[in-house]
This record gives C-alpha cells, structure tokens and sequence, in this order.
C-alpha cells in the first residue's frame, strides 16, 4: 500500500515537472510583457523599443516617412528579379515565388532534421543555380532579404514545429537564450525580458516580444543593412563572448525559439532602428 | 536601376519641403582597406543643387565629412504644386548625378 502511494505521488511529481509545451512557452512570455508595460497593446510589440518609449517612437516616425532602408529595398528587388546565369530566378527556389512567404521563416525541414532560415535558402538557391553564395551578415543577401519581407509585410509569423526533433531544436534556442555567456555573464534573456524598459548607458533596452519580425534591419549604428544573425553576432560581442558563425546550427535554433515567441505577430520587416 | 537619388516632397501652402537619400560611398580618403593596408581614394559629393522650374534654389558645398548614403531635407519657398523640382550632385571624380520630380 506504501510502495502504491509513492508511486502515485512520483507520478504526480512527474507529470507536474514535465516541460511546457511551446504554446505554453509563448503565452507565458506574451504575457509577462503585457503585465510589465500594461499601456502597450500586444500587436505594437513589432515596434520594438519604440513601442515602449514615446519620444524614440516620435523620432522613428520621421524616419519612417523615408526610411533609409529604402536604398537596399531597390537593390534588393532588383536582384531578386535579376536571372541567375542558367536564366533561372529566385522565385523558382520559393514557394508562392518568394513572395509573401517571410511569415514561414525559419521553419523545421523534416528531411535534413534542421531548423532553416530564409537567408539559408536563398544561399541554396543560389548554390543549386551555379552561383557564389553570399556572405550572410550584410551586403546583397541583407537587401534580398529585405525585399522578400517587404512583400510579406502584414502577414502574421506562423512558425511550426511539427515534430518530436523540431521540438528539441526548439529547446536548444530556449536553452540558448536563457543561457548566461560572454565575460559579463548575461543571457539574451538578462536583457531583453528581465531589464526589457530599464536603460543601457543611454539607451533603452527593447522588449523581446516581436524581436524577430522588423529583420533584416537599416540600423543608424551600422549605417548599413544587416540580418538577424548580425545583431545576434553584435549581442554576443557587446556581453563579450566570441560571436557563433552566421547560420551555425545554435543562432538558427535561437532564431527558431526567437520567432515562435513572436508567432502571431506580423512581419513589419525592413525596418528602421537605432 | 533606379536613379541614385530618391526625393519626396510634401507642399504645404506655398512651402515645399524635400526630402532626399543620395546613393553614395562618400569615401573621406583617409580610410585604409583593412585587407591591403592601402589608403582607399577619396571619393565624395562636392556640391548639391536644387533647382525649381530650372532655377537654381539652393546650392549646398559638401565634403568628406557627409556620412555615406546622405540623407538632406531643406524647404523652398514659392513652390505651387505642378512645379518641377530638380535635384543634382557632382562629386570630385565629376560624377554626376540627378533626379527630377514634379511637386503634387
């Protein structure tokens, strides 16, 4: 009878402990937002710090009626419609023909068993065409990019994990961003949701929620574009830790948690940021 | 591709208020490639004219210190919608570059 009993309370145990789901995941990080900066609506989170500071929110606006990512918008269209040497394009790599298909990005290819990046997938395109890849910080992939999002704007991220192995990518980016590193000893989570509002040196430190969805980004510090793996790059230096390679298997993963965090939200991206 | 200058205008009453983004590299000439260690050769806008209707409004004397892709706002006063509005820089290689757009 004893040995039934603690069995019972073991299961119980267990079953308490047991991991939270994704879903869960994202409600529980939406909603420690919303409880932290109660005045901002969850869809204004796609604004990043500006939803959460008035005066930076201002300014942006300005910038926005002519935003300088304008530049790499025109590059970017026009190398997305340019025809590879075989005479092919980018819209025969993409579903729907690379347009309006930003919100599916990053998502888990079940055949390789890897989390895949729409930056990843124009390298392949360009690869199985017989071109160069580019480098995947800035430069022409930056502007590629920045024009497929531009035509995917408004539509909501909708990021999957369809299988026991996606999940455990998805574990490795949560891992990965709860995780302490650099000399200072920060996680990504250090800043961005337990001092999300509070200020660094002169800056406001942006809210995690709808991080993701403005990528790739004209940034005034770089006075350039740049992709989501170069801002995770940057993050590592600024806690001084050795940056991870551009889409090595940990920032993808990290940008697979990042953006299922935001699923739901819509893709404003390019957009315009300090 | 496109022009390499972008320009916008917003008249309100008789003041037209232009904004512009010039596609530029604006090298100073006191950069050194990280890679060769050679100094790259400078290479930047010198003067910036608008005019409106062919008349010159304004002239702007630039030099290295204009960050890369400038951005430059100004108003003109006088402008009536259906105006032309010209925009041209030169740099000091004697590139040239220009953009015209009619006031709405």
């Amino acid at each position: 009878m004893k040995r039934a009993v603690t069995f019972v309370l073991g299961a119980t145990l267990v079953a308490g402990l047991a991991w939270a789901t994704p879903e869960e995941d994202r409600q529980a990080f939406t909603e420690y937002f919303l409880k932290r900066f109660p005045d901002v609506a969850v869809e204004d989170y796609v604004n990043g710090v500006y939803a959460i500071d008035k005066p930076a929110y201002e300014q942006w606006q300005q910038i926005e009626e002519f935003p300088p990512y304008e530049l790499a918008l025109a590059e970017g269209k026009d190398l997305f419609e340019t025809p590879f040497a075989n005479g092919k394009t980018y819209a025969d790599c993409f579903p729907n023909g690379g347009i309006g298909v930003r919100q599916n990005y990053p998502y888990f290819d079940t055949e390789t068993g890897q989390v895949k990046t729409l930056e990843q997938e124009i390298n392949e395109c360009r690869e199985k065409n017989g071109e160069q890849p580019l480098g995947y910080k800035k430069g022409a992939i930056a502007s590629i990019s920045a024009y497929m999002a531009y035509t995917s704007r408004g539509n909501k991220f909708n990021v999957e994990i369809p299988n026991e192995q996606a999940l455990a990518a998805y574990e490795s980016g949560k891992e990965f961003y709860y995780s302490k590193r650099g000399q200072l000893n920060f996680s990504c989570a250090d800043c961005h949701v337990g001092n999300s509002g509070m200020m660094i040196r002169a800056d406001k430190l942006s809210p995690a929620l709808g991080h993701p969805t403005h990528f790739p980004v004209y940034r005034s510090k770089w006075n350039d574009m740049g992709t989501l793996h170069r801002r995770f790059d940057g993050c590592n230096k600024q806690v001084r830790a050795t940056p991870l390679a551009a889409q090595g298997e940990e920032y993808r993963n990290l940008e697979y948690f990042l953006t299922y965090m935001s699923n739901g939200m819509e893709v404003n991206g390019p957009g315009a940021r300090k | 591709m496109a022009s390499s200058i972008r320009v916008k205008v917003k008249l309100s009453g008789d003041v037209a208020e232009v904004k512009s983004l010039m596609k530029h590299e604006m090298e100073t000439g006191t950069r050194k490639d990280s890679k060769t260690g050679e100094t790259v050769p400078a290479h930047y806008i010198k003067e910036v004219k608008a005019e409106l209707n062919g008349a010159p409004v304004m002239t702007a004397n630039w030099g290295p210190a204009v960050s890369k892709n400038p951005y430059f706002a100004f108003s003109v006063r006088g402008a009536k919608a259906g105006d032309t509005l010209k925009i041209s820089w030169v740099d000091n290689k004697g590139e040239t570059a220009s953009e015209e757009t009619t006031i709405s």
